[in-house]
């Protein structure tokens, strides 16, 4: 598989308050840890196993994500904000990888 | 009694609005990385078509799915647009090179998807995208050629059909692409399997209407590489046929036979004024 890259979709510029939404989506094999490989044998669990995304510091959402979640998740939030600063989000994968990615939102 | 005849109504009503799941819109709008594009959902067919209309596959498919193909985000086929993207820059084979060396960008292939498959007089044979791409990767950079079926083939379809993606479908038919469409008209209307069905039993004869809790589409094959729900990745064109012709319970055909490449230029004719659409998303 190619390498692991998350993609994020948000509103370059927003009103104070206005509710907006926040699209990503990670290319992950999502492994359930059940399925057996050619060989026979149990081809082991590997999936992103919590998703976290905080403004300027503060979590704004986060999500457990469990085996049935299915190849690439794709996890929509909404969100506002006060003021302009980052969105920075973060998914952490059973072997310990972190990715990470951060969109800066401006109000306008 | 009461109850019978209320039960009867919710029937009919339901009855009703299934009938209607193919809407009457015409086009689609996707919200792509820069802006919007356009693409048609519904055309006319060219003089020789059996069908009144031709519609996409997009349109027999749920308000859900056709959200996903509306905005390039959320379409899960983007995601092997873009690996393609990586592995066209990548250089490969004796010869050092990488599609990008002889071709630039990927958008120097508008219009390619558009037209295929397309005979190669070249080499006396009628050829689908597939084999263009394998004659660059075995001659032009001495690379192993591509399975037909592999992700990184069906993921290379879905970049270069993307960026025909709007254009009308317009595959040669006569010359000579005669012969081929010729036998790929009588496969079409030949029955195959212990179920004995044609193409045009189902998607001819019989779209729109239910088959296994689901709507039977036109066919059509402007949409491939078409991301399938079912087994989240994007599909060939020839691994669809090959799953119809199994489920009428007949030995199938190989990926890249003759037979296929027939029928794909017959099929593909058929869909004439539909926009390119790969990569779509599909049940």
């Amino acid at each position: 598989m190619a390498s692991i890259k998350p993609r994020v979709k948000v509103p370059g510029s927003v009103a104070a308050g206005e509710v907006f939404s926040v699209k990503t989506l990670i290319n992950h094999d999502m492994e359930s840890g059940q399925r057996k490989g050619s060989d026979g044998n149990k081809i082991p669990r590997k999936i992103i196993n919590k998703f976290e995304a905080t403004f300027n510091g503060a979590a704004v959402f986060t999500a457990d994500l469990e085996t049935a979640i299915s190849t690439n998740p794709f996890i929509e939030f909404t969100m506002k904000i006060a003021e302009a600063g980052d969105l920075a989000m973060k998914w952490t994968d059973d072997d310990g990888s972190v990715y990470e990615t951060s969109k800066s939102i401006v109000i306008g | 009694m009461n109850i019978l005849k209320k039960t009867t109504l919710i029937g009919g009503i339901l009855a009703l609005s299934l009938g209607f799941a193919a809407t009457a819109q015409d086009t689609l709008t996707i919200a792509t990385e820069t802006g919007t594009q356009e693409i048609m959902l519904k055309v006319k067919p060219p003089a020789w078509s059996p069908l009144p209309e031709l519609i996409s596959g997009l349109v027999f498919r749920s308000k859900e799915t056709q959200s996903l193909q509306a905005d390039d985000f959320g379409n899960p086929g983007m995601v092997f647009v873009e690996q393609a993207w990586e592995s066209w820059n990548t250089t490969d084979g004796s010869a050092g090179k990488s599609c990008a060396d002889c071709h630039g960008e990927p958008a120097k292939m508008a219009g390619v998807r558009a037209v295929m498959p397309k005979f190669n007089k070249d080499k006396g044979e009628m050829w689908t995208l597939e084999m263009y791409i394998n004659n660059c990767r075995t001659d032009r950079m001495g690379a192993d050629a591509w399975k037909w079926n592999s992700g990184s083939m069906v993921s290379m379809t879905g970049l270069i059909s993307l960026q025909s993606r709007g254009m009308p479908m317009n595959v040669a038919i006569d010359g000579d692409a005669a012969p081929y469409w010729e036998q790929g008209k009588e496969m079409y209307y030949s029955s195959t399997g212990q179920l004995e069905l044609s193409c045009a039993n189902c998607h001819e004869d019989n779209y729109d209407n239910y088959i296994r809790a689901d709507h039977l589409s036109q066919g059509q094959i402007n949409g491939f590489p078409a991301y399938r729900l079912k087994n989240a990745k994007l599909n060939s064109i020839h691994n669809r046929f090959k799953g119809c012709i199994r489920d009428t319970r007949a030995e199938t055909y190989k990926e890249g036979s003759p037979e296929f490449i027939a029928l794909e230029v017959y099929v593909a004719s058929r869909g004439n004024g539909l926009s390119v659409e790969g990569p779509s998303v599909r049940n």
